[in-house]
């Protein structure tokens, strides 16, 4: 048995799901997940927790590519799930993909085990 | 050409003395060494003297951790962390894991700590017995107070009276069983180790001095504790801790000299010229310390040794003890017991539980004990090092020190005194001098960046009085010279009272109008001004402006109030404080069917539902408006509620009907918009129940009329209102306060509180504007009432009808 890990994009939502400015979340093997989308239509995926005290990033303002934690004012880079400023810590970010179906399609890691054939 | 390597310094034990080493040396040469350290436990470095508030639960592993994995990486450490070093060999300059493999230093770091002493009693090894030192021991407990009742701790000293604490804290049933005469007699006196007493016994915890084990019962699992007096204690859980051990095995099988702990010069050099060893595990001129501050003292001291820094070495410490258990005050350093040639000046408040004690030989302060107000303690500690000769305040200086500054006069004495090196965060070891530097070097102006940037007051948090006024101290001058209008934020160089001005000079209506004309640098501002700009523009645009929810903080999108673990409160309307049976049966159906985990009253005369998911307040708000009751707003910069006492109706001392008037008041003023949250109160008399007078708007009533008080705050800086003026009629007091409130939201900044408000404008403006002239209040009045139009809506029967429904439901699992 071998284990192999790859990347599958599942679809999560329609583009216009999402408001602008603002977040959803969704629940996923991985863990809660936020989906962003800035004012400038940009659709971005981090984990929904900040790396400080795991506030729910779905729910601050966003501004620019970035989002506010609701907890503690935190600045979370959506491009890198980096903290910003004086802050030190990341959040896990997560691939997307906006497709001609004007869905988003999130990527996952996905881990399947597969027989060496003998 | 040879290519030059750093030499390797590898450190045994990533424990808090060899990491603060490390940290140490980064700080005095970064890039001098190879850095590869070995730790037994499988983790990074947490802070371990903050096991305690961990097992009592006020604190999260998280918040105990020192250095993160990403610390290591950053700092190019090479981390083998649950892989034990099990053999030094000098002759070779070569380790030996656990694991197998080997490692090469040029330079090697003991770090390896203590170990808890084990009394080696019969039945010292069944189950259920454990010490207090490392996470595990933490997991074990809170494991072992989830099915268990009855917990025994062995030893009343620091850490025994501490894991007491948190076990207690669990909920378990704690008796403390301690040899010697009175609590923690290494570090209290009698009197203060009394005091200790009755108050952990008032907290539930029984305590036994005098108590000498002579054995532990049970099969296989520790079912009880058997003293040589022959009493009994039944036990699940026994906690042994009576002190610690260096861990010194390591050391003297590969032949490096020990006593007690490793043997260390002042440069903590061991008998091996390229060994050196730091923390717990050393013995220096006969002593080996257990506590954090001599620890930082030896880390600095090793890391100048490294760095071939100048120094004068380790030259020992004098040591301070604080106890951490909640709510009780303590400290006591030097040589507190005294003897023929001391002399004791002691105070005692009984009422208050103050009891201090200063030993002085010669006219120095020789040792100290303090119970129950620890205040001054650093002052004392000081002179302690010191060695000052207190003769000339001898006789006052029980009092502490502001009374040796003329009373109250400057608040920033008490720090202005202490010397650069005084330590004001034990937990971090952060000195007066660090964080004057930090708040000078990095512009820091409040106690959030200095935590940041310096760590003080990160940890226990005992110190945070102490950093507060060293940063009004540091900033003093700077502080006032700068205090010109600032701008809004990063996003503009205009200030809140140009934008609001400009808003209505240029007629902006959006946002975005406001960002495009006021030439904003950022697309679409950030989490500070957007809010601000929104309520700027609801407050200039009554009826016309649409309310971006989008810049709304979370509370205000969603009408509840966001808690630590991302669930929602909950807190209903009720008028004046005043409820009925019929709401009071509505919110306990909504709890029972909603599964909501806990029922709060607040100060506010509300009742909270606090753990509500995200998903139910529709649903929540949708059964809480069938009974009649809308939004309370508390989670909103808009009216919070009327606080009000029973007067005339019932009490024997009311003047006039304040339930009544603040039931008005809050029907007229309910809804609206604010700078910021806004709290009133009617009390029915001077007795003033209602606690009127450090609300936003306050009534007094009297027999002649209505006192009306403003600009008063009871949080973080309390502050007592100011009289605005007394009216006769209960329409005027609701006139006043309905221009007042127009007057706060067309001149206030955003998130500035009526009490900083008025102290910026002054209180002779806000008369002016309200009291001189009757047409202006008028039309105050009426602007306000033209805005109350459209604000009026209960927010929670919108939501419920479905209004924002993706707000409140979360996309499909994948």
């Amino acid at each position: 048995m071998t284990t192999n890990t790859h990347m599958n994009f599942v679809r999560v939502c329609k583009v216009e799901d999402v408001p602008f400015q603002g977040a959803r979340r969704l629940e996923t093997p991985v863990g809660e997940i936020a989906i962003f989308k800035t004012s400038d239509g940009e659709i971005f995926a981090l984990k929904n927790e900040c790396p400080h005290k795991r506030g729910p990033l779905s729910e601050g303002i966003i501004h620019g590519h970035a989002v506010t934690c609701p907890l503690h004012n935190w600045v979370i880079d959506l491009q890198t799930g980096e903290a910003m400023g004086a802050d030190k810590g990341c959040t896990p970010k997560l691939p997307v993909d906006v497709r001609n179906d004007g869905q988003i399609y999130l990527g996952l890691l996905v881990e399947t085990e597969e027989k060496i054939p003998a | 050409m040879t290519e030059y390597t750093k030499p390797k310094l590898v450190v045994v034990g990533n424990g808090m003395a060899g990491m603060r080493t490390v940290e140490e040396l980064l700080k005095r040469a970064p890039d001098k060494y190879d850095i590869t350290v070995y730790g037994a436990e499988p983790r990074v470095n947490y802070n371990r003297i903050m096991l305690s508030p961990l097992l009592a639960g006020e604190k999260t592993y998280d918040e105990i951790v020192l250095n993160d994995w990403e610390w290591y990486k950053d700092n190019n450490i090479e981390l083998h962390s649950g892989d034990p070093i099990i053999s030094i060999h000098p002759q070779t300059k070569t380790l030996v894991a656990e694991s197998g493999s080997t490692e090469k230093y040029d330079k090697l770091l003991l770090a390896t700590g203590s170990d808890p002493i084990v009394i080696p009693v019969p039945g010292h090894k069944l189950e259920g017995v454990i010490s207090f030192r490392d996470i595990s021991d933490v997991d074990r407990m809170t494991e072992a107070a989830k099915h268990k009742k009855d917990a025994v701790v062995i030893g009343g000293g620091l850490l025994g009276l501490e894991a007491a604490y948190g076990l207690s804290t669990l909920g378990m049933k704690v008796t403390v069983l301690h040899l010697a005469p009175h609590l923690m007699e290494r570090q209290l006196d009698t009197a203060a180790g009394h005091l200790l007493q009755n108050e952990l016994e008032a907290r539930g915890i029984n305590i036994v001095t005098g108590a000498d084990t002579s054995e532990l019962v049970g099969d296989d699992r520790v079912e009880g504790v058997k003293l040589k007096d022959g009493q009994t204690f039944s036990a699940d859980l026994v906690v042994m801790a009576v002190g610690i051990r260096p861990n010194i095995h390591l050391a003297k099988s590969s032949g490096i000299a020990c006593g007690r702990g490793i043997l260390v010069d002042d440069n903590m050099i061991t008998s091996d010229d390229d060994v050196l060893a730091v923390g717990e595990c050393v013995e220096h001129r006969g002593m080996c310390y257990g506590l954090v501050a001599p620890i930082w003292d030896m880390a600095k001291a090793l890391a100048d040794t490294l760095a071939a820094a100048d120094t004068s070495g380790f030259q020992g410490s004098l040591l301070s003890t604080k106890l951490k258990v909640t709510g009780v005050d303590l400290f006591s350093a030097g040589a507190f017991e005294g003897d023929d040639e001391t002399e004791d000046i002691v105070f005692r408040d009984a009422s208050r539980g103050v009891y201090k004690r200063l030993v002085l030989r010669d006219n120095k302060v020789d040792g100290l004990v303090l119970y129950g107000d620890t205040a001054d303690g650093p002052w004392y500690f000081q002179m302690l090092k010191e060695g000052s000769d207190v003769s000339e305040f001898r006789d006052t200086m029980i009092f502490g020190q502001n009374l040796e500054a003329g009373a109250d006069l400057d608040p920033f004495k008490a720090v202005a005194d202490l010397s650069a090196d005084a330590e004001i965060c034990g937990c971090n070891g952060v000195c007066k001098g660090d964080i004057q530097n930090a708040i000078t070097n990095k512009d820091l102006t409040d106690l959030d960046q200095v935590r940041q940037h310096t760590k003080a007051s990160s940890s226990c948090g005992s110190c945070t009085g102490l950093v507060e006024k060293l940063i009004g101290y540091t900033l003093g001058n700077a502080f006032v010279a700068n205090d010109g209008p600032k701008p809004m934020c990063g996003c503009t160089d205009w200030t809140h009272d140009e934008v609001r001005r400009l808003i209505i000079a240029k007629e902006l209506k959006t946002i975005p109008d406001v960002y495009q004309a006021l030439e904003w640098k950022t697309p679409d501002g950030c989490h500070s001004c957007r809010p601000a700009t929104n309520y700027y523009l609801l407050c200039a645009w009554p009826g016309e402006y649409v309310d971006d929810s989008r810049s709304r903080f979370i509370n205000e999108r969603v009408h509840a109030n966001i808690q630590k673990d991302g669930t929602y409160s909950v807190i209903p309307r009720m008028w004046g404080g005043q409820t009925s049976s019929k709401e009071l049966r509505a919110i306990a159906d909504v709890v029972d069917k909603f599964g909501i985990p806990t029922v709060k009253v607040t100060g506010g005369q509300r009742i909270d539902l606090l753990g509500v998911k995200k998903e139910q307040l529709p649903a929540v708000w949708a059964d809480l408006n069938a009974a009649g009751m809308v939004s309370g707003h508390a989670y909103g910069k808009s009216l919070r509620t009327v606080k009000t006492c029973v007067g005339s109706d019932w009490c024997r001392f009311g003047t006039q009907d304040s339930t009544g008037l603040g039931v008005k008041l809050e029907e007229e003023t309910w809804g609206s918009w604010m700078p910021h949250k806004f709290k009133m109160a009617v009390s029915g008399c001077p007795r003033n129940c209602a606690e009127a007078t450090i609300k936003d708007f306050g009534i007094v009533c009297v027999e002649s009329g209505y006192e009306l008080h403003v600009g008063g705050n009871g949080g973080i800086k309390v502050r007592a209102t100011d009289l605005l003026c007394k009216v006769e009629t209960e329409q005027e007091a609701i006139d006043y306060c309905m221009a007042f409130i127009q007057l706060y939201r067309e001149d206030a900044h955003y998130l500035e509180r009526t009490a900083p408000w008025i102290e910026r404008v002054g209180l002779d403006y806000v008369k002016k504007r309200l009291l001189d002239d009757p047409a202006e209040r008028g039309e105050l009045r009426a602007r306000f009432i033209e805005s109350q139009e459209d604000s009026q809506n209960d927010p929670w029967a919108e939501r419920a009808a479905g209004v924002d429904k993706h707000e409140f439901k979360s996309l499909e699992r994948v």
